[in-house]
C-alpha cells in the first residue's frame, strides 16, 4: 500500500519535472535577443558567431536542442553557463547550500514562532492574548516576505543598526570551510565565532521569510489544538490534575500536529520560492540571487539549470511530506 | 482558518477602512495630474534629498521630501499608483478569468479534464513564482503589458485550485442533482447553478490577487524589469530608496508604507466582502 503510493508519487514527480523542463525550454527559446551576440566583443565576424552558436548547440532545431539538453540533464550535464563560462551544475551546487541553509533556518524559526504562539493562544483561548495573537498573525500573513525584508532593513539596518543587511559572511573573515554549508560546518567545527557572524547575516532574511509561514502555522495549529482540547481523552488528562500547558504539550500537540505538517510541506516550497527576491534584497550569495543575474544576462543554460533544481527541490519536499503523512496517519497506514 | 464569529464582528469596520484606503489611492491615481503637487519627473539638484515636511531643512511644496535627483516623492507615489492599479486590475482579472474557468471545468466535469488541468497546475506549482515572473518579463521584454501577462500566466493556478475544490464540493450537493433531474444540461448547470455559489470565493480571491499583483509589479520594478519608461513605479522608488537608505530613509519608508497599506487593504477588503456575501457565514 505504502510502496504503491510511493511509486505513483514518483511517477507523477517525473511527469511534473518533465513538464517544467518543457515549459522552461520553450519560454526561454521564445526570447528575442541573441545571447551569443552579447558574449562577443563588438566587431566579431559572422564566422565567430556561427562557431560559438555551434559550440552551444544553438544552430540546431528547437526540438533537437531540447532532447540534446534533456539527455545531458539526465546524465548530470546541465551545460555551460554563457555569462560565467563554467559548468552549470558546478555553479548551482556552489550556491545551493547557501540557499538551503537560509531556507532551513527560516523554517526552524517559523516552526518555533508559529508553534509557540499557537500553544500560547490555545492555552489562553478566548482572552485578549488570543485576540492579540490573531491580529499579529493576520498581519504577518498578509504582508509578503519582500515587504518584511524591507521593513527589517529599515528597523535593524538603519534605525537600530545591529544586524548586517548585506552579504552572507563578513568579507574580512578567513574561512576554513571545505563545503559550501558554511553555517552547518562552522557548528560542526565548533567555530562559534564564525557561526555568530553567519547567523548575524542570515537572521534578517530568514525572519523575513519565516514570518508569513509562522503566521500560517500559528493559525492552523491553534485551530487544531482548540478542537483536540475538547476531546474526552484531553478532558480526562485535565481531570487527572495536569496543568493546561502540560495537557497541551503531552496530549493535544501530538494529534493536532498532523494537519499542520501537511500544510508546512507546501508552504515550505513557497518559502524557498521567496528566497529568490529576499536573497536579492539582502545581497545574499545564494541560488536565487544568481538566478536573477542569469535572467538579466540572458544566460539560458544557467537559467534552465537553476529552475530545474528549484523544481526538483519542490517535488522532493512534497514527496517527503506525503510519505511522512502516510507513515504518521494511522488511517492511511492500515487502510 | 477564518472564524465566522470574528469575521462578522470585524467585517464592517474592516471593509470600510480597507475600502476607504483603496478608494483614496484609486482616486489619487485617476486624478494624478491634478492632485500631485509637483511634476514627478522634474529633477532639481538644488532640492536633492530634501526631508519630509516636519523635519528641518524641508521645503514647502515637497511634503514627503525628495529623492537623490531632487524629484518630489509624494508626486512620484501618486503617479506610481497609476501603474499599480492598472496592473492590479488587469492582471488579477486575467488570472481570475483563466483560473476560475479551468477550475470550474476541472471541478465540475472531473475525469480527464480534471486530470489534465491538475497536472498542469502541478507543473506550474513547481516553479518558484518570483523567478518565473522575472523570467517571463525578461523574455517578453519590459513594458506594462508584459508585466500584466507575466502575473496572469503565473497566478491563474491560485484561482484554479480553490475554485476546483469548491466546485467539487458544490457538484455533490442535492441541488445539482435536482437540476439534472429537471433536465438541465451539464454546462447550463455549471454556469447557472454552481457558478453563483462559488462567486464569493472568486471575489475574495480577486481582491487578494490584486494585492499580490501590486507586490509582484513592485518586485519586478525593484530588479529593474518592469515598465521600461521613466514613469515612476512604487517598486522603482523602493529600489532607489534601498540604495540611499543611509542618506534619505524617507525614500524607502513612504513607498513601503504605501505598499503595505495597499496590500493589507486588498486582502482585508476581499475577506470582508466574502464574509458579507457568503450565505453560510452571514
Amino acid at each position: 500500500m505504502l510502496l504503491q503510493r510511493f511509486l505513483i508519487r514518483l511517477l507523477t514527480m517525473a511527469i511534473t519535472l518533465f513538464g517544467v523542463a518543457v515549459v522552461v525550454f520553450v519560454v526561454i527559446r521564445v526570447a528575442p535577443g541573441d545571447p551569443i551576440a552579447m558574449m562577443l566583443p563588438p566587431g566579431a565576424t559572422d564566422t565567430d558567431i556561427a562557431r560559438l552558436r555551434a559550440l552551444y548547440g544553438l544552430d540546431k532545431t528547437i526540438v533537437e536542442q531540447f532532447f540534446i539538453w534533456l539527455s545531458g540533464v539526465v546524465r548530470g550535464d546541465f551545460g555551460t553557463s554563457i555569462s560565467l563560462r563554467q559548468d552549470v551544475l558546478g555553479l548551482v551546487f556552489n550556491r545551493l547550500p547557501a540557499t538551503l541553509e537560509l531556507a532551513i533556518v527560516a523554517l526552524l524559526m517559523a516552526l518555533a514562532i508559529g508553534g509557540t504562539t499557537a500553544i500560547l493562544g490555545a492555552r489562553e483561548r478566548g482572552t485578549a492574548v488570543e485576540a492579540g495573537i490573531d491580529i499579529a498573525s493576520g498581519a504577518a500573513l498578509s504582508i509578503p516576505d519582500f515587504l518584511w525584508g524591507l521593513v527589517l532593513i529599515l528597523l535593524f539596518g538603519v534605525l537600530v543598526p545591529i544586524f548586517d543587511i548585506s552579504g552572507r559572511v563578513s568579507p574580512q573573515l578567513d574561512l576554513p570551510f571545505v563545503t559550501q554549508f558554511y553555517l552547518f560546518e562552522s557548528i560542526a567545527r565548533l567555530r562559534f565565532d564564525l557561526t555568530k557572524d553567519l547567523l548575524g547575516h542570515m537572521l534578517m532574511p530568514a525572519v523575513a521569510l519565516a514570518l508569513p509561514l509562522a503566521a500560517i502555522i500559528s493559525q492552523l495549529l491553534k485551530q487544531s489544538l482548540k478542537e483536540v482540547l475538547d476531546l474526552d481523552y484531553v478532558v480526562l488528562a485535565r481531570v487527572k490534575g495536569f496543568s493546561e500547558t502540560q495537557v497541551i504539550l503531552r496530549e493535544a500537540l501530538k494529534n493536532a500536529a498532523l494537519p499542520t505538517l501537511t500544510l508546512v510541506g507546501v508552504q515550505f516550497t513557497f518559502l524557498i520560492g521567496g528566497t529568490v527576491i529576499v536573497e536579492r534584497l539582502f545581497s545574499y550569495e545564494g541560488l536565487g540571487n544568481m538566478a536573477i543575474d542569469a535572467v538579466i544576462n540572458r544566460d539560458l543554460p544557467l537559467i534552465q539549470g537553476i529552475v530545474l533544481v528549484f523544481a526538483l527541490l519542490f517535488v522532493l519536499i512534497n514527496l517527503t511530506v506525503d510519505m511522512m503523512y502516510a507513515l504518521l496517519n494511522p488511517r492511511l497506514r492500515h487502510g | 482558518m477564518d472564524d465566522g464569529r470574528i469575521s462578522r464582528h470585524g467585517s464592517g469596520a474592516r471593509l470600510w477602512l480597507a475600502g476607504g484606503w483603496l478608494l483614496l489611492a484609486l482616486l489619487a491615481a485617476i486624478f494624478a495630474p491634478l492632485v500631485a503637487p509637483q511634476d514627478p519627473l522634474a529633477q532639481d539638484l538644488m532640492f536633492e534629498r530634501l526631508p519630509p515636511f516636519w523635519m528641518s531643512g524641508a521645503e514647502p511644496g515637497f511634503w514627503l521630501g525628495t529623492d537623490s535627483l531632487g524629484r518630489d516623492l509624494l508626486s512620484r507615489l501618486i503617479f506610481g499608483a497609476r501603474i499599480a492599479f492598472i496592473v492590479a486590475f488587469a492582471a488579477a482579472l486575467a488570472a481570475c478569468l483563466v483560473g476560475s474557468t479551468l477550475g470550474l471545468v476541472a471541478g465540475y466535469f472531473g475525469g480527464w479534464a480534471d486530470r489534465i488541468i491538475s497536472r498542469i497546475v502541478d507543473v506550474w506549482m513547481a516553479f518558484p513564482p518570483v523567478l518565473f515572473a522575472i523570467l517571463l518579463v525578461a523574455v517578453l521584454g519590459t513594458g506594462l503589458s508584459s508585466v500584466i501577462i507575466a502575473i496572469a500566466v503565473i497566478d491563474w493556478t491560485r484561482f484554479c485550485r480553490v475554485i476546483r475544490a469548491e466546485t467539487m464540493g458544490q457538484a455533490r450537493m442535492d441541488y445539482v442533482e435536482n437540476a439534472r433531474i429537471a433536465g438541465y444540461g451539464r454546462i447550463g448547470i455549471m454556469l447557472r447553478e454552481v457558478l453563483p455559489n462559488v462567486v464569493p470565493s472568486i471575489v475574495a480571491l480577486l481582491s487578494l490577487e490584486m494585492g499580490i499583483a501590486v507586490i509582484v509589479e513592485a518586485i519586478l520594478s525593484f530588479v529593474n524589469l518592469s515598465i521600461s519608461t521613466d514613469d515612476p513605479t512604487w517598486g522603482g522608488i523602493i529600489a532607489e530608496g534601498r540604495l540611499s537608505i543611509h542618506q534619505a530613509w524617507w525614500v524607502l519608508v513612504f513607498p513601503l508604507v504605501t505598499l503595505i497599506l495597499t496590500v493589507l487593504s486588498f486582502s482585508q477588503f476581499g475577506e470582508g466582502l466574502k464574509a458579507r456575501f457568503d450565505p453560510v457565514l452571514r
